[in-house]
């Protein structure tokens, strides 16, 4: 069955697609600007795959039923922008620490407060790794194309339903409402990754008790006859609340670790002309699309210049970019905000090379030449 | 009788409970409990979600699949669970300054639903949990650690709320009449639609000292002497009620429920 392996998409679209592919089954959201399409697909597809969708009364709502229907075992995504991102802020921390999978979109536009609506930000890139309060682990994953917007969708479940982390899909409205014919891989080409389950009754009754070997708690859902409880107050192995010091400490540290242990398998980064390169160019997301056109135009004319995105975003793809840090003079971050890419950035370049910065603030894209002007200065 | 209860619903290992001496709640998390007994619900087709607050502490006290939310969430986080599993008996354990003030927006939309859960609201007229301020159902005039002069706030009629906002039975019980308060929770699980049974609790430790309503057992007594049963109420003009509690089964109607009609829509989206 092939018919439907082409189709021009909005990245918005290609969200849900790749949702559906995943198998989320239930979608609560509210709508806002540039997000929305992807709440209006989700009440149109969702009940032809037999999925639920609701309309709730605002994003703290929307949230909320998402990791409701996750507990009783469904996948379960959202969708928002900036006002509604920082709404959800408070139960994304719950997901972190009850350990409820759960797919968040953020579909970026220009703030702070209700901002410039439909135009074109990277400025939750921060919020989306520290928005809740607390230390609190978190995947953030941003696609630069409808194709990539499609793939990490799924990624985004599988990391989540396997870790038992929420996953924030940071898109911004370039890439949410850019359309491009993208391929739908076969159903056999993509893995789908569930989240494991207990099989043992009695380590069910220990819904927070970790099989040996594996980073995350087997979850059995509601409703199987196991009765757990699960909590956002700092819990023991039973679900139940706790103020003990060691426990606190073994739970905090262990949440954390799910990603610092396996940053490996959760990183993702693109490299292009970076075997020789002399300066370096790092960008994501919709951004991602005029640096690299400016790269490729230094690169034709003559330039040692090469580029690196990341598409995990949180965690950074470290390992890979420090050692870029090591072998070039410059690095320019080019990001649609003041600044929050280049301070990961200088914190991984701790001064091996000099980190230069093009942000824009003003709700209109970075142009290809902006940036090849920065790379010339830095080259020359 | 009662050591039944416990042993089969309660998680015996967390007891005793934390809630304060003399307070309400035990009484009606046993109502809770009876009523779920009396029906003879299978625990494990129920699912019980609360918020934050001392009230919302009884579901860990519950041997039954519980989430403790966030505050004032538990009615979203509801939905989401009916949603996503419409065969399931869903109740929900809440606060008034939960439901009705930090909550109180998806109190009022998930009655315009009407989707199927019960919602039991301990009604203690303040916030146990922080130390006793002034919540939605605080009485005017009365005194709260955030009312030190006495709250110029008008209070909330939690069934009246829910009513207007379309749910589909409401009930008002009280901590002091056990077998009515059980009744009207039992009713409401019955209920195909949105419930909701305002459950008025007592909080000598904060409520009562502050507005000199003396200890548990005086607040107890003032429940059995100023409680009206709603059909008596009917014909008191509403002057008289002034300072009264209404209780019983104050509203029932029918409505599709929605749950249900999603069901439709999967039904007619589905391909053949
Ligand atoms: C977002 C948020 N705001 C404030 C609080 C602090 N808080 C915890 S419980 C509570 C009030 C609870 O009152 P109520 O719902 O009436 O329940 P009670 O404790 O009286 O049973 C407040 C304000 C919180 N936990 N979360």
């Amino acid at each position: 069955m092939t018919e439907r392996r082409r189709m021009l998409l909005q990245g918005n679209e290609a969200v849900v697609e790749g949702a559906l592919a995943a198998g989320m089954r239930f979608f609560a959201g509210y709508p806002i600007t540039p997000s929305t399409e992807i709440a209006e697909r989700c009440a149109l597809r969702l009940p032809q795959v037999g999925g639920r969708f609701i309309q709730m009364e605002d994003e703290l709502a929307g949230i909320a039923a998402v990791i409701g229907a996750s507990v009783v075992g469904v996948k379960a995504m959202t969708a928002t922008s900036g006002p509604g991102f920082s709404l959800m802020q408070e139960n994304i921390g719950y997901a972190a620490l009850a350990e409820i999978p759960c797919v968040i979109v953020d579909v970026q536009r220009a703030g702070p407060s209700t901002g410039l609506p439909t135009s074109p930000s990277q400025g939750d890139y921060m919020q989306a790794r520290w928005g809740t309060h607390g230390d609190h682990p978190v995947i953030v994953i941003s696609p630069s194309s409808v194709q990539e917007a499609y793939i990490e969708t799924i990624r985004s479940f599988n990391l989540s339903e396997r870790l038992r982390v929420p996953v924030i899909l940071l898109m911004d409205e370039i890439i949410g409402h850019l359309y491009e014919g993208i391929e739908l891989p076969d159903a056999d080409e993509v893995e789908i990754l569930d989240r494991l389950t207990k099989d043992d009754p009695r380590q069910a009754e220990l819904p927070y008790d970790i099989v040996p070997g594996e980073l995350a708690p087997r979850m059995t859902p509601f409703g199987q006859g196991v009765f757990y409880n699960i909590t956002g107050l700092i819990h023991d192995d039973r679900g139940f609340p706790t103020s003990s010091p060691e426990i606190a400490d073994r739970q905090c540290r262990r949440i954390m670790k799910k990603i610092d242990l396996n940053s490996g398998q959760i990183g993702r980064y693109e490299e292009l002309y970076m075997e020789d390169a002399g300066v370096c160019v790092v960008s994501f997301g919709g951004a991602a699309r005029s640096a690299q056109a400016a790269v490729e135009a230094a690169h034709r004319d003559g330039y040692r210049v090469g580029f690196f995105r990341p598409v995990t975003v949180w965690p950074f793809p470290e390992e890979a970019f420090y050692e870029i840090c090591g072998r070039v003079s410059d690095v320019i971050v080019a990001e649609l905000n003041y600044g929050q890419m280049k301070l990961e950035a200088e914190r991984i370049a701790a001064g091996r090379c000099r980190v230069r910065h093009i942000g824009k603030v003003d709700g209109t894209i970075l142009g290809p030449e902006e940036i090849y002007k920065e790379i010339q200065e830095a080259a020359g | 009788m009662a050591g039944r209860l416990i042993d089969k619903y309660m998680r015996g290992m967390y007891l005793p409970h934390k809630w304060c001496a003399g307070c309400g709640n035990g009484i009606i998390l046993r109502d809770v409990i009876q009523a779920v007994d009396n029906l003879g619900l299978e625990k494990r087709d129920t699912i019980i979600v609360s918020g934050i607050g001392c009230s919302s502490r009884a579901v860990g006290y519950l041997d039954f699949d519980t989430i403790h939310t966030t505050h004032g969430r538990a009615i979203a986080f509801a939905t989401g669970i009916k949603m996503a599993r419409p065969d399931m008996k869903v109740i929900v354990l809440t606060g008034d300054g939960d439901a009705a003030a930090i909550g109180g927006n998806h109190l009022i939309h998930a009655a315009r639903r009407n989707i199927d859960i019960t919602v039991v609201v301990f009604n203690n007229n303040i916030y146990g949990m922080t130390g006793g301020q002034f919540s939605p159902t605080t009485p005017a005039g009365a005194y709260a650690s955030t009312a030190p002069y006495g709250s110029i706030d008008p209070d909330f009629d939690i069934p009246a709320l829910a009513k207007a906002a379309g749910a589909t039975y409401t009930a008002r019980g009280t901590a002091y009449h056990v077998l009515q308060t059980t009744k009207l929770i039992e009713a409401a699980i019955l209920h195909e639609g949105f419930s909701v049974v305002e459950c008025v609790s007592i909080c000598p430790t904060y409520y009562g000292r502050r507005n000199r309503k003396g200890g548990a057992v005086e607040m107890m007594k003032w429940q059995r002497d100023n409680a009206v049963p709603v059909e008596q109420a009917r014909k008191i003009p509403p002057a008289e009620l002034e300072g009264k509690i209404v209780y019983g089964g104050l509203w029932r109607c029918e409505r599709p429920e929605y749950t249900r009609q999603y069901e439709a829509i999967i039904n007619s989206a589905l391909p053949e």
